[in-house]
């Protein structure tokens, strides 16, 4: 592994933190005041520095500093995490973004913002709250110590066998805080959990750290040691009381344990003066002292290799020792004992509860490219077996051989390995989700709108490529809901709404698909405006007669817009052709529903995945033809009562007392010349997103399939009225129907012949 | 000829197709491969030389027919009928030829400019003319034949 590529992995762990940060400083924005959602958000901060760190990012470092320091603030309670200060630390959370975008790409960033954040930082960490006055010298004085004290990742070794040069990061900003004139004793309970040691730290290391702040007095607590027979060699049992005098104080000590934090209980509190010996004898902890033998900490420099056995030697007389004196203790006083299995059974059983957190939440990275790879053999499996199928049905006269038997065996586990691969790049739609409350903020500081973004089902999951494409529409989208949707606050107030402006974006799942909803509760389309538009740029006549609905669609038009002047954000409409597009590229609809005075929503309906698709597999004009699955609503076979004559050409189908036209496929696609009569083929009866019902004539129908999208575009071009190809059973390729597009073409719209020459180039 | 003679540096290897009673060429580094024809499934409002898709391997893969996109009739495929798969730009496309003729070899010297006779349409593909063993070859560019456009749906 090559330096790259650890630099990749933090960058990758970056955007989890950050991610993790943002949802943390909402959920606090939401009035969550759970001590765990500020260790979430101040860990995440946390990791993304000493990882800069490691790597010398020195901006990022220093910025995830200055913010670390506030959120520790709020962490000890001496901020209180009102709605103005969590302002400061969202902002502050876009900066930390955008500094890792700049590290990781090479790209700039706004230096006046992360000054101006740092600003208000530091401020909100010094002093403008009351309860910062109360403890005047460790806020300033917490930064000295942390720089001073190499971060324990640059000490690794193992660090340096990659040929790792470790930077080290100065503070010249806080060199100047005057030292704190007396000398605190810091006591410190010490308590390292399984993880600690797991995770290659080791308690003598951090106890040596410690011993070189000043004068320090160690004793180890035992109580929680097993009887050797009843001791796991993993678990950690040991715990210790330290006090050291130190001029560092008790943030010095801190930091000594920053990389440990984590993964132990740790209790560190400065004492008066006359208060060390009373502590010191604290009886209130069943304690058996022990002699610290501290000549193994005095090796002065790096942790030489032969020390090691010393270290793990002492350590295991001492747990022998100790495995003694705890059964002696039982024997003699029950209270101690009890004690002891009480803490061990607590340590047991939090130790359980980190190994169910664990597993639950157990992943690993992959490469996307290698899971495109799997994808696209399973595709072919899939094809292959339906090949098989086919041609053993075709030569198989008496169909109940043990070939079938295993044949349909093979077919569901086929099926079951697609679900399988195809379920490992499903992801939750959180992310993009995140992502488009950062655009929220930004665009109502721009604009001086106050917003309130709502998202719901979340955790809906859907395939990565389309997360992937999707953040681009959405984030088009949110800005023109933010941007034009929504009023001014005056506005709102005099309107009776509330001035606060609510955008909410839904994403569910619904028959197969993922249906994501924007709404906002804005002024919603000015048709008159978008009508007047629409005359202007000679889209329609002026004397058309349009439904509202399709007034409301106009904007999708390419180069529709509604703004008088186009602002630096967007104008409803400029680009919305753009996000129709993009949305149709995803074999998605988009369709909008708009009430005057009470706002917008936008309604995508999204395939689960860009791979495959269940299609009813049907013949037009002598051609394979698969329609989406999703499209259809019913299947019938028209009687010649049902049928009815329409004006010149038109024909319309009666279902169930209402009239639905009647839509010949192979004449749309140009298969044949004239109509064919409908009493020879089959209807479909499809749906498509906000163009009502059709009834689709095709001339038979195959059957049901699951189908493997192959691109037409790859090698072809976009070809009006399909969506897609596959490839059949007997090797042939057949062309999926885009429903949509030919629902619309019904509607007078032709189907564009703008095939040139130049298509197939 | 030993293969050390050959001009390295100077000559391009072509294949030769016949189209009816011609021949033509195109650069061996744009082929990729050649196979035997298998109906291909039409595609609607496709021009009329763009033959239909074939499933190559799990691509699909648009076929044209050269004779009508140089021209000439229709060709009616038979089971004796080659598809060139060839690489333009990005894309890569099916050439249905009546069959291949010749690996050729030749320098720049070898190839006539394409006589003035030519009208517009010839002029548009064709890069030249061969004259080998009484032979007459007809050079094509691929990627004017075809040119890059880009994809709508961006």
């Amino acid at each position: 592994m090559d330096m790259n590529e650890i630099k990749e992995i933090f960058f990758q762990e970056c955007e989890e933190q950050l991610a993790e940060l943002e949802s943390g400083l909402l959920k606090l924005n939401d009035g969550d005041r759970d001590p765990e959602t500020v260790n979430a958000v101040f860990r995440a901060v946390h990791s993304i520095k000493g990882g800069a760190g490691a790597f010398g990012l020195d901006d990022l470092v220093s910025f995830a500093h200055v913010f670390e320091t506030t959120l520790d603030c709020v962490r000890s309670n001496k901020l209180e995490p009102t709605q103005d200060v969590l302002k400061v630390m969202l902002k502050s959370a876009d900066v930390l973004a955008d500094l890792t975008n700049a590290a990781r790409d090479g790209g700039s960033v706004d230096e006046a913002r992360s000054r101006t954040l740092i600003r208000e930082l530091e401020a909100l960490a010094n002093g403008e709250t009351p309860a910062a006055a109360e403890a005047p010298a460790p806020k300033p004085a917490a930064a000295a110590p942390k720089a001073a004290a190499p971060a324990p990742v640059v000490e690794k070794p193992a660090v340096n066998d990659e040929g790792f040069q470790p930077i080290p990061f100065s503070f010249g900003d806080f060199d100047d805080e005057p030292a704190a004139h007396y000398v605190p004793t810091c006591q410190v309970l010490f308590k390292p959990k399984k993880d600690l040691y797991a995770k290659g730290n080791e308690a003598v290391l951090l106890l040596r750290d410690v011993s070189r702040l000043g004068d320090m007095s160690v004793y180890c607590d035992m109580d929680a040691l097993p009887t050797l027979d009843k001791m796991n060699p993993e678990e950690a049992y040991f715990s210790w009381k330290i006090s050291v005098t130190t001029e560092k104080g008790e943030d010095g000590v801190r930091s000594v344990f920053e990389f440990a934090e984590w993964d132990c209980d740790l209790d560190i509190r400065t004492i008066e003066e006359d208060v060390v010996s009373e502590a010191a004898d604290d009886e209130e902890l069943p304690m058996q002292p022990v002699p610290f033998d501290l000549s193994i900490l005095d090796d002065g420099g790096s942790v030489a290799a032969e020390d090691e056995p010393a270290i793990i030697e002492s350590d295991a007389a001492a747990a022998i020792a100790a495995a003694e004196t705890a059964s002696k203790v039982a024997q003699v006083t029950s209270r101690a004992a009890d004690n002891a299995k009480a803490a061990a059974a607590a340590s047991a059983a939090s130790a359980a509860q980190a190994n169910q957190a664990a597993a639950a939440g157990q992943t690993i990275r992959v490469d996307l490219d290698r899971v495109d790879r799997l994808i696209n053999l399973v595709g072919e499996l899939v094809i292959n077996q339906a090949m098989l199928s086919q041609s053993v049905v075709e030569n198989d006269s008496n169909g109940t051989s043990s070939i079938n038997m295993g044949l349909e065996e093979l077919q569901q586990l086929t099926r079951e390995i697609q679900d399988s691969v195809m379920a490992i790049r499903a992801q939750p739609v959180k992310p993009v989700f995140q992502r488009m409350a950062r655009t929220v903020r930004e665009i109502a500081d721009i604009t001086g709108k106050s917003v309130r973004l709502i998202t719901e089902g979340e955790n809906t999951e859907v395939d990565k490529t389309v997360i992937d494409k999707l953040a681009e529409p959405l984030t088009h989208m949110i800005r023109n809901a933010v941007d034009h949707g929504l009023e001014m606050p005056e506005k709102r107030e005099a309107l009776g709404k509330n001035p606060e402006g609510t955008v909410r974006l839904t994403a569910k799942h619904r028959s197969g698909r993922i249906v994501i909803e924007l709404a906002d509760d804005g002024a919603g389309i000015n048709r008159e405006k978008v009508r007047q538009k629409a005359i202007d740029n000679d889209l329609i006549a002026a004397d058309a007669n349009l439904s509202d609905e399709e007034i409301d669609n106009l904007i999708f038009h390419a180069g529709f817009s509604t703004a008088d002047k186009v602002s630096d954000l967007s104008g409803r409409g400029v680009g919305m052709d753009v996000v129709k597009r993009s949305i149709q590229a995803l074999g998605g609809r988009i369709s909008i529903s708009s009430k005057p005075g009470q706002g917008s929503v936008f309604t995508m309906s999204l395939p689960l995945t860009l791979a495959v698709l269940d299609g009813m597999v049907v013949t037009v004009a002598g051609q394979t033809l698969v329609v989406p699955l999703t499209a259809i609503v019913e299947t019938l076979q028209p009687e010649a009562s049902a049928i009815h004559s329409f004006g010149a050409s038109q024909r319309l189908i009666s279902i169930r007392n209402s009239f639905c036209p009647l839509v010949d496929v192979g004449r749309i696609l140009n298969f044949r010349n004239i109509q064919a009569n409908p009493m020879d083929g089959v209807a479909l009866l499809v749906e498509s997103e906000g163009g009502g019902q059709r009834a689709l004539m095709v001339d038979a129908i195959q059957g049901q399939r699951q189908v493997v999208i192959k691109s037409l575009e790859a090698n072809y071009t976009h070809v009006p009225g399909i969506a897609a190809a596959t490839i059949l059973g007997d090797g042939r390729v057949a062309l999926i129907l885009d429903v949509d597009a030919v629902v619309a073409a019904s509607r007078g719209h032709s189907l564009r012949q703008d095939i040139s020459l130049a298509a197939t180039g | 000829m030993t293969y050390a003679g050959k001009n390295i540096m100077h000559g391009r290897e072509l294949i030769a197709f016949r189209i009816a009673d011609q021949e033509f060429c195109v650069n061996v580094m744009s082929v990729r491969e050649i196979r035997g024809w298998t109906p291909a499934t039409p595609m609607p409002h496709a021009p009329s030389y763009v033959l239909g898709m074939i499933n190559l391997r799990g691509a699909v893969l648009p076929i044209v027919d050269m004779s009508q996109r140089l021209g000439m009739k229709p060709a009616e495929p038979t089971v004796r009928h080659v598809i060139i798969v060839a690489q333009v730009g990005p894309k890569v496309v099916g050439l249905l030829v009546d069959s291949v003729s010749d690996i050729l070899t030749v320098t720049d010297e070898n190839i006539q400019p394409t006589p003035d006779i030519a009208n517009e349409a010839e002029k548009g593909y064709a890069r030249g003319i061969l004259a080998i063993e009484g032979r007459m070859i007809c050079l094509i560019e691929l990627d004017s034949l075809f040119p890059h456009t880009e994809s709508e749906a961006a």
